[in-house]
């Protein structure tokens, strides 16, 4: 199938918008004007003020002695740019991948969407319609070739032209020499020729055509002709995995954004299997009638092209989706896509472990309710200050790089800071005899240490530690520690800061 | 012609699948090397598959519980599962532990009770509502080798969702009951009571010896309740000879019937 291409030529671009913006602009001739060396130029004219014979590039003071009542209104730097790309968004509707074509153009690539509107008839006429609507003078035309359709949207008969791949070349030869996009000094040397269309010269030798013209003709030509390639650079990089699925009716109801949001994921789902692939984040995105746009993320523990297990992920937020008026289009981006190897399904699972995918859709869907906060998994750290023995794990697969270590004695529940005791212990490195936590007297029966644990000088200064596992005569076995040593300036405080098993 | 008690113990046998007790597959029993405790049991094997609480008031109560849950899930992580623990979370800090105000189990330790411990994903949540939710759907996940909840306070409703999630999963589920404002009555398996021993030290060597409990299995569904000494040493468990009274069921916990007929004999 050859590609198709529609260009969009807006020829009163910024004077169309002035006049939307401001109704009492409209049916009056008026002219846009910037500053230049000292003077006003017109920039853009409306309708009217081009048909009396004021074109942009005209100095307004000139204009005004032509027609007293012209209105002049101060042009706002960058606005054709700043219009053609929100009407180039706006136009991801109809295709995928649309571009701009400055000053007063559009490019869609629009290969494969037409049948979607039945025909390329009813697919044009539905842009060019929409546009008029909204209040835009538009010229549009659709051809096998971005250079073809250009010209024929510029130079072309009539408003909306649609040329079929058959006829193509004879249109365009038909046209003018600057329906290819030339430098104005080659079109204006072509004239001087008497070259007046492009069948004139097309047949020409191309090495005759190079060496008067310039290489850029001939480039502009095989583009126009379909034998060098053009391509477009879209507004929005198209994400590889994207699925889309535009409504007849606008989509009102929760229901029936689910029915759209699963079709889409069945559809995207099915692709990543057979590629071997899952996804890691995925956007839903919808169009409203009104041109908004609402959007829901999800993000995965781990790629996965299950489709019942994303709608869930998607679940709770449907609700979140305002549709106003309708959605007309729902889309489906995948931008974070990982290798997910086929697994075979096995009747028994002997796996249980944290690669298994029933154990990522739950962490899953308890970060798509409580936030990946809530979640932590720890992997030993080689350090020995107890608190930054651990280190939290940044990922489900990440593997321990040292192994854990037993040789200590660590309690099993870890005050998350170590808690003031008063003592009774004989100097200098005795256990205690003694000791009162929360009001309770302890008196002690058993006791190992001490087992020394110095500050990391490097991450804060302060006394070293020295930790006793003791037990007391009921049995209770706590770890305690005496902060630095015995010396004649102070005695060290005693601290509990956990509790064995 | 079969005895009156053939046929009650083939009666048994019988109404324990019913109540979600299906006896272990041959080749897929996990040995808990719990010992002389095994008798208390329904079918003879600790009930996986099922949730267990473990209650606690102190706080030396609770990491003894969590000593001695620890063993457990220990074993029951051997064939190479995860688990999940929800606890009650708070702000964590930056660099370090999470940081809630409470004590937390440190996963340094667990290593000890036979856990990987980075085989254990903590779930930390504010509310008892979101981590009972938590709780359930990590149930029903089948890829789960235990799951631990701290969540001192459980209504019958929600335990009963509780059991029939693990019933459809067979997922072994723990709850540690620390503080408990009501214990009342609700769907778990078992209720356990672990608080600690004084250890005995190796003949000859100075010191705290292994960790010693005191474990008292207040209920247990189609069992007998019981009182056990035991040690935790060399990565399992140990039964302590010189034991209190082991199986026999102890004060307190009379009989329902017995009980029924006491306050019967006090009305009339």
């Amino acid at each position: 199938m050859s590609s198709r291409f529609v260009t969009i030529w807006f020829p009163l671009l910024t004077t169309d918008w002035f006049a939307l913006r401001r109704p009492e602009l409209r049916g009056i001739p008026f002219v846009l004007a910037v500053k230049d060396h000292g003077r006003m130029v017109i920039s853009a004219a409306d309708r009217l003020a081009l048909g009396q014979g004021i074109p942009p590039g005209m100095p307004v003071a000139d204009a005004r002695a032509l027609l007293p009542e012209l209105q002049v209104v101060d042009d706002k730097p960058g606005l054709a740019a700043k219009l053609l790309k929100a009407l180039a968004v706006w136009c991801i509707r109809f295709t995928p991948i649309a571009g701009v074509d400055p000053p007063q153009g559009l490019v869609l690539d629009v290969s494969g969407c037409t049948h979607l509107w039945g025909g390329e008839e009813t697919y044009l006429k539905e842009i060019v319609t929409r546009l008029q609507t909204a209040g835009y003078t538009v010229r549009a035309a659709m051809a096998d070739t971005i250079g073809a359709a250009w010209a024929a949207t510029r130079y072309g008969v009539s408003e909306v032209t649609i040329t079929g791949s058959a006829d193509q070349t004879a249109a365009l030869l038909r046209l003018p020499p600057e329906a290819l996009r030339l430098e104005p000094e080659v079109v204006d040397r072509l004239h001087r020729l008497g070259l007046r269309t492009i069948g004139s010269f097309a047949g020409m030798q191309r090495s005759a055509l190079r060496r008067r013209f310039g290489p850029g003709l001939l480039q502009q030509l095989d583009r126009a002709l379909g034998l060098e390639a053009e391509t477009i650079e879209p507004v929005q990089p198209r994400t590889q995995y994207q699925e889309r699925l535009p409504c007849l009716e606008p989509i009102m109801t929760a229901t029936g954004i689910e029915i759209a949001l699963q079709r889409l994921l069945e559809m995207l789902c099915n692709r990543l299997q057979k590629e071997e692939k899952g996804l890691r984040s995925a956007i839903f995105s919808c169009y409203r009638v009104d041109g908004k746009q609402q959007q829901l993320t999800i993000g995965t523990n781990r790629a996965t092209h299950n489709t019942t297990h994303l709608v869930k992920l998607f679940e709770p937020s449907i609700a979140t989706i305002e549709p106003d008026l309708g959605i007309e289009l729902f889309i489906l981006e995948a931008p974070t896509i990982e290798d997910a190897p086929a697994v075979q399904e096995t009747l028994f699972s002997g796996s249980t472990g944290l690669d298994n995918s029933h154990i990522a859709e739950l962490l899953d869907k308890i970060t798509g309710r409580f936030g990946s906060g809530s979640i932590h998994r720890w992997l030993p750290d080689e350090r020995h200050w107890p608190e930054r023995s651990i280190k939290p794990a940044t990922s489900l697969q990440e593997k321990p790089t040292t192994p854990w270590r037993t040789d200590r004695p660590r309690p099993i529940h870890l005050l998350p800071r170590p808690e003031l005791i008063e003592v009774t212990a004989p100097i200098p490195d005795y256990p205690p005899m003694l000791f009162r936590y929360k009001g309770q007297l302890h008196k002690i029966a058993k006791a190992d240490g001490p087992e020394r644990i110095e500050r990391e000088w490097w991450v804060d200064q302060g006394p070293h530690r020295d930790y006793y596992t003791v037990e007391d005569e009921a049995g209770q076995r706590y770890w305690l520690f005496r902060s630095g040593h015995y010396d004649d300036k102070q005695t060290p405080q005693w601290f509990i800061h956990g509790f064995f098993a | 012609m079969p005895t009156k008690s053939d046929i009650i113990q083939r009666l048994e046998r019988e109404i324990l699948p019913l109540q979600g007790f299906k006896p272990p597959k041959s080749g897929d029993v996990t040995d808990f090397g719990l010992g002389p405790m095994h008798a208390a049991f329904p079918n003879g094997h600790f009930p996986t598959g099922a949730v267990h609480e473990l209650v606690s008031t102190t706080a030396e109560g609770e990491a003894a519980s969590a000593g001695f849950m620890g063993g457990l899930v220990g074993a029951l992580m051997r064939s190479g599962g995860a688990v999940l623990w929800v606890g009650a979370g708070g702000v964590s800090s930056g660099g370090g532990i999470s940081m809630g105000g409470r004590r937390r189990v440190f996963p340094m330790a667990l290593t000890n009770f036979g856990m990987e411990p980075d085989r254990v994903v903590f779930v930390e949540l504010a509310r008892q509502k979101d981590m009972l939710w938590v709780m359930e759907e990590a149930l029903k996940c089948e890829g789960l080798a235990a799951v631990v909840g701290e969540i001192p306070e459980i209504g019958f409703t929600a335990s009963r969702r509780l059991q029939l999630a693990v019933e459809k999963s067979r997922v072994t589920g723990f709850l540690l009951r620390h503080q408990s404002r009501s214990l009342g009555v609700n769907a778990c398996v078992a209720r356990w009571r672990v608080s600690p021993l004084a250890s005995e030290p190796e003949a000859g060597l100075p010191g705290v010896g292994f960790p010693r409990w005191n474990v008292e299995l207040l209920k247990i569904r189609n069992g007998r309740p019981g009182v056990w000494a035991l040690e935790w040493a060399g990565g399992r468990f140990r039964a302590v000879e010189e034991s209190v009274g082991a199986g026999v069921p102890m004060v307190g916990e009379v009989p329902m019937t017995a009980a029924l007929s006491e306050e019967k004999r006090k009305a009339g």
